[in-house]
């Protein structure tokens, strides 16, 4: 088959099921709707397996599918760039979605929207291809957008719940702030450089690199490269959830499992990174831009790091690993090591994925209890589910050989190696980094499978009454509503279950196969794909042009390459080295305090208050928005349609000119008097006037 | 085709149609006065159709030309022709009159004849408006159009239905008045000509052109409706049934805007450079301060009006840019608003039919009993907030982009559009649409029937097609874009 076709196949097979499983959702059996989008699907992961393997053949393509539109002398076109990073995207998106779309089967199989779902997931693999295989930024946008609406439908899938559909306005409208940056930074690129094609942008950018733009009157101006990258990058702030504009993210695991392992852990998340990576030719004129990107990803990491540890909800300290493995991500993209952030996207994809998963496994074990301190020992009854677990977490903290482990530890020594200002800082982050992820990684792990069996109690406090959950904030948006009194559920809803838990005496059962052969197939990349990878990845020529880096003023992956001398010998060596036994810190110490010894975090918490206040209300950055953005917008838009509208132009304006008119027209009517006497002595005044000023002129 | 007058066919099909289903009469014929009505309606949009397929991309002149003497004494004439900037104009009103009889199909039930009969003379009138290249002709139609609709908001609207049809009528008059002096005073500079296209030409100075445009301004801001004088729409709005609200924001809103490019660029271009930045101020206060102000609003009406007029704040600004990604972003923003404002107003229409309330508070988990309607609704809400492959996004995106070539701050400031548009309609469509069901009202709908399903598919064709391939949109206008930049580049002072 020619090429071109299969490129097509890639994003329309999955579109074709998506529309299927949409349109007709009301009338086909649910056995339909989730073979035809699984078809689509795996129809499009075997395609994009076909497109990997030509273009390691050396068959790159840059083409358009069809001209979108002119203007000018512009033209937008909707078309595709098949290089090396794209088809690995390719691969990652597909094989998860193809995961996620077998595990649905299982996890949803009690829901009445069964086949809505599978159309919306469907359909979100489409609009991730799409944004992936572009050629241009415009299509870039329409992807970016698309994700976004379709993570918007997911978040808010039980639209019943107040919650959900408060986390889906609240996702949409941050992520709507990161666009806002990212269309101005498109609209540079058209200004300055003409088009919106990658390729063209990309051959144009260095003679444009000493260009400056004068933003805040006279002065030495803005580069126009930093001014470009730093818009569009917060774009990809927004999307991949760096601070500030993360809030959204924790708020998402109100959707249903398989898509926070889709959506929010493995694809749409990592569009920023891949945007940036993209970008590399661009970014790597701008210094600034670049220490820009390097600190907030070190925030990132960091910081939402420490939030993981307080977190009850196992589907939010799996979120909070998943923020602050993208603050990694960040990280090595300020480094200048794109090639990097790219490895450890993908095989976080398959690890964080694969965590997510088996945490709905657990959900689904707990009969929809998703509050850690209520589990504990589950090992017993999901073995499984336990295993893969161990799996996804031992290479999310990076134990030597997992997949985690090269491209983490790759970050660390690209930027220990970083000269860009931020560096230092950034080195700091992901070094503490390590250790708090394993920490936290491990307590979720040892609450849960490990220790004394918690379920079952009667009094036990459920997932969704801790008051760590987003139930008081939602509550509290609710109450602008007007909505918030109203929590009538429908009995039929199957999510209702939610709330419910395990009763006294009950147990927890091993999933269906269809959850566990996704979590099998996933865990199987999360140990050996870094240890297959990381040569090719890193220091091979697998990405050739794809990437671009500047090698004389960012020479760290130059360097990095100096020091590799094999996978294998890359892991021995981690051995002898902090971050190893800081992570294995980690995990002793989360052991200590979680299985050991419960009465000393209990404790901990008991003296520091203030900092586990401070954790506990996310550092303040939901109720800041809150009440500054969502209040202030609002009490700004009263007081223009009130004083402005109402107030000044109707009332004083409008009605002031008809009460004028009204009052000229009481003025003029006493001239009406009906007196023929009257009307003829104004008439004879009238003529002498007039007579006396045609006088005057003559 | 050529010898066929296919815009006097676009004028009078529908007229002549309204005046047939007129004489139906009573409402005892009321079955007979609908099917009348969408005979003529798609009657209507048939003969507009060669006017896409047979027009010449390549020429900016003036094409489909009927010129005929009207009144010879004063020189006027029955002068039409379309280019590619109101060619697109006479289909998509002919196209939203077939969706306006669909809507009020089983809704109004008085006076049935006379409701259709007066949009239908209303498209009528309305293509005459996109098409007069005589300056009494077009002002003719312009003055005509008012009559209809100020009947139509005042007999089938709601209880506030006088003040609103006054406060519109009065308005645009007073805008009207303006035009008319300015039209006069052309008259008679040009040596007594009335066409357009001479008007043009023209050389005028620098104070002349100045007044001209400030006349111009007053009188099209009005429609289009600008800030501050746009206090008659969300009033206009919450009265008129659904096909007044759908015709006035579809379509009405368009004239100004349409007005703009018509008369003020062209006749007074050195004026309409040097007063731009008022222009371009206002149109920034309109994205920005109406954005805000719709975000408030408890009635779905007012919002979706305040949320028009932000979304004209678009059109005003890719204008005043004078660049073609600027002017045809804003005229694809025109069409788009065409569609997606006429199916925001249908779909809150169609709530309104059910439970009688238009206010947000009433309502809540309308999926739960609406949900095919939930669905069309989410989409064009989405449509409203300018995601990409709906035709809002397309006029958004291109102004932004041409914005930022122009002035960066003006882009910024028009960008912010991109959260409060979304803010303002995606939290309507929250509390509206989505959680559980909020009383028994909502308990008690019913789910849209073909109808109205048909209707929003027409709609949701607009929106998407457009989206999708918006390059059949904007091909027809390049050359006249271009033409009419070229010429508005030009300096007229001799």
């Amino acid at each position: 088959m020619e090429m071109q076709k299969l490129y097509l196949l890639v994003p329309l097979a999955p579109l074709v099921g998506a529309i299927i499983a949409g349109l007709f959702c009301r009338v086909i059996p649910r056995w339909v709707a989730h073979t035809v989008t699984i078809a689509g699907v795996a129809i499009s992961c075997f395609a994009s397996f076909l497109i990997f393997r030509d273009v390691m053949a050396g068959n790159t393509y840059n083409g358009p599918v069809y001209q979108w539109l002119t203007s000018g002398n512009y033209r937008f076109e909707v078309g595709f760039l098949i290089d090396q990073l794209t088809v690995t995207m390719m691969l990652v998106v597909t094989f998860v979605s193809l995961m996620v779309h077998i595990y649905t089967i299982g996890y949803m199989q009690d829901d009445p929207g069964y086949n809505r779902f599978f159309s919306y997931i469907s359909l979100f693999t489409f609009s991730m291809l799409m944004l992936v295989m572009s050629n241009n930024f415009m299509q870039l946008f329409f992807g970016w957008e698309a994700v976004g609406l379709v993570s918007y439908l997911l978040i808010g899938f039980w639209y019943t719940r107040p919650t959900a559909i408060f986390a889906n306005l609240k996702a949409f409208l941050v992520n709507r702030v990161g666009d806002f940056g990212f269309i101005l930074g498109i609209g540079l690129v058209l200004a300055h450089f003409g088009t919106l094609d990658y390729a063209a942008v990309f051959a144009k950018a260095p003679e444009l690199a000493g260009t400056t733009l004068q933003l805040f009157g006279k002065g030495e101006g803005v580069a126009l490269m930093t001014a470009t990258c730093i818009l569009l990058f917060v774009g990809a702030m927004g999307k991949s959830a760096q601070v500030p504009l993360h809030v959204w993210l924790p708020d998402s695991m109100e959707g249903p499992t398989p898509i926070s392992a889709l959506i929010h852990a493995a694809t749409m998340v990592t569009a920023g990174i891949f945007m940036v990576a993209r970008m590399s030719p661009l970014f790597e004129l701008s210094d600034t831009a670049l220490s820009f990107v390097i600190v907030i990803g070190a925030v990132t990491a960091l910081f939402m790091g420490f939030l993981g540890i307080i977190q009850n909800d196992i589907k939010r300290v799996v979120a909070y690993s998943t923020l602050s493995q993208l603050g990694y991500m960040t990280v090595a993209l300020g480094a200048s090591a794109y090639s990097v952030a790219i490895f450890h996207l993908m095989t976080h994809a398959f690890f964080k994925a694969l965590l997510f998963l088996a945490a709905g496994s657990v959900i689904i074990g707990m009969h929809h209890d998703q509050d850690i301190r209520n589990m504990g020992g589950l090992r017993r009854y999901m073995p499984i589910t336990w295993i893969t677990s161990l799996v996804g977490s031992l290479a999310l903290i990076g134990t030597p050989f997992f997949a985690g482990f090269y491209s983490k530890d790759s970050i660390i020594e690209a930027v220990a190696m970083s000269h860009i200002p931020g560096a230092g800082f950034a080195y700091f982050a992901v070094m503490a980094g390590v250790f708090v992820t394993a920490f936290y990684s491990f307590r979720m792990y040892f609450l849960v499978f490990h220790g004394e069996e918690r379920f079952g109690r009667a009094a036990a406090p459920h997932g969704h009454a801790d008051h760590s959950s987003p139930a008081k904030e939602s509550g509290h948006a609710g109450s602008s509503d007007g909505h918030d009194e109203d929590h009538g559920h429908h009995a039929d809803d199957a999510h209702d279950a939610h709330h419910h838990g395990l009763a006294p005496g009950e147990k927890p059962h091993e999933t269906p196969w269809v959850v566990t052969l996704p979590l099998v197939l996933l865990a199987i990349p999360s140990v050996i794909i870094g240890y297959v990878a990381i040569e090719p990845m890193l220091f091979g020529d697998y990405f050739k042009a794809s990437i671009f880096v500047d090698a004389t003023a960012h020479p760290v992956m130059k360097e990095l390459a100096h020091h590799f001398h094999g996978a294998f010998a890359m892991a021995a060596h981690a051995l002898t080295t902090a971050v190893f036994w800081l992570a294995a810190l980690g995990v002793a110490l989360s052991w200590f305090f979680y299985l050991k010894r419960p009465d000393i975090p209990a404790a901990i918490k008991e003296r520091a208050g203030w900092l586990y206040t401070l954790l506990d209300n996310k550092y303040y950055f939901d109720k800041f928005n809150e009440a500054f953005f969502a209040g202030g917008a609002r009490l700004l838009g009263r007081g223009l349609w009130k004083g402005g509208d109402a107030g000044l132009i109707d009332g004083i304006i409008v009605n002031g000119s008809a009460h004028f008119v009204g009052w000229l027209a009481t003025m003029v009517r006493l001239f009406q008097t009906g007196h023929i006497y009257h009307y003829a002595f104004t008439m004879i005044i009238g003529v002498f006037v007039l007579m006396t000023l045609w006088v005057t002129r003559a | 085709m050529s010898g066929t007058p296919l815009l006097s066919l676009a004028i009078w099909v529908p007229i002549l149609a309204g005046l047939v289903v007129l004489a139906t009469g009573s409402d005892r014929n009321a079955p007979l006065a609908r099917a009348l009505s969408l005979i003529g309606a798609v009657a209507g949009l048939l003969v507009t159709i060669p006017l896409y397929t047979g027009f010449d991309l390549h020429t900016p002149a003036m094409q489909f030309v009927e010129l005929k003497p009207w009144i010879p004494r004063f020189n006027v004439n029955y002068h039409l022709g379309v280019d590619g900037i109101s060619m697109l104009f006479v289909i998509l009103n002919s196209f939203i009159t077939v969706t306006v009889i669909l809507a009020g199909w089983q809704v109004i039930d008085s006076k049935v004849a006379q409701y259709n009969a007066g949009f239908l003379i209303m498209s009528g009138l309305l293509n005459g408006i996109f098409s007069a290249l005589d300056g009494v002709l077009f002002y003719v139609f312009f003055e005509a159009s008012l009559i209809p609709l100020y009947l139509i908001i005042g007999i089938w609207g709601g209880p506030n239905r006088v003040y609103a049809a006054f406060k519109f009528f009065l308005f645009t008059l007073f805008g009207s008045l303006l035009f008319l002096i300015a039209l006069l005073y052309l008259f008679i500079s040009s040596g007594g000509s009335f066409s357009i296209l001479d008007w043009h030409r023209m050389p005028i100075g620098m104070t002349a052109q100045t007044w001209l445009f400030l006349a111009f301004l007053v009188a099209f801001a009005v429609k289009v409706p600008m800030w501050p004088v746009h206090t008659w729409l969300p009033d206009a709005h919450v009265e008129a049934p659904t096909g007044g609200s759908i015709v006035l924001a579809a379509i009405a809103l368009k004239l100004g805007a349409y007005g703009f490019l018509r008369f003020s660029l062209p006749i007074a271009p050195d004026a309409s450079h040097e007063l731009a930045g008022l222009v371009i101020a206002l149109s920034l206060i309109a994205i920005i301060y109406i954005g805000f102000v719709a975000l408030v609003q408890e009635d779905m009406k007012k919002l979706v009006a305040y949320s028009s007029i932000a979304h004209m704040g678009f059109v005003t600004l890719g204008f005043f840019i004078f660049s073609p990604l600027g002017v045809e972003g804003a005229l694809v923003q025109m069409i788009s608003h065409g569609f997606v404002s006429g199916a925001m107003f249908f779909s809150i229409g169609v709530m309104y039919d059910r439970a009688h309330s238009r206010l947000i508070a009433d309502y809540g988990g309308v999926v739960n009993t609406m949900p095919k309607f939930a669905a069309f609704f989410m989409l064009f809400a989405m449509a409203n907030a300018g995601l990409p492959a709906t035709s809002g996004f397309v006029g958004e995106f291109m102004v932004i982009l041409a914005a930022v070539e122009h002035n960066f701050w003006v882009a910024f400031a028009a960008a912010s559009t991109m959260i409060v548009g979304a803010a303002y309609t995606l939290w309507m469509y929250k509390r509206v649409v989505f959680g559980s069901v909020a009383n028994h009202h909502v308990a008690e709908l019913s789910d849209i029937n073909g109808r109205e399903f048909l209707v929003f598919v027409l709609f949701a064709i607009g929106a998407l097609g457009m989206g999708l391939y918006p390059q059949p949109f904007t091909e027809v206008m390049h050359s006249s874009v271009d033409e009419l930049l070229r010429h508005v580049a030009l300096s007229k002072i001799q």
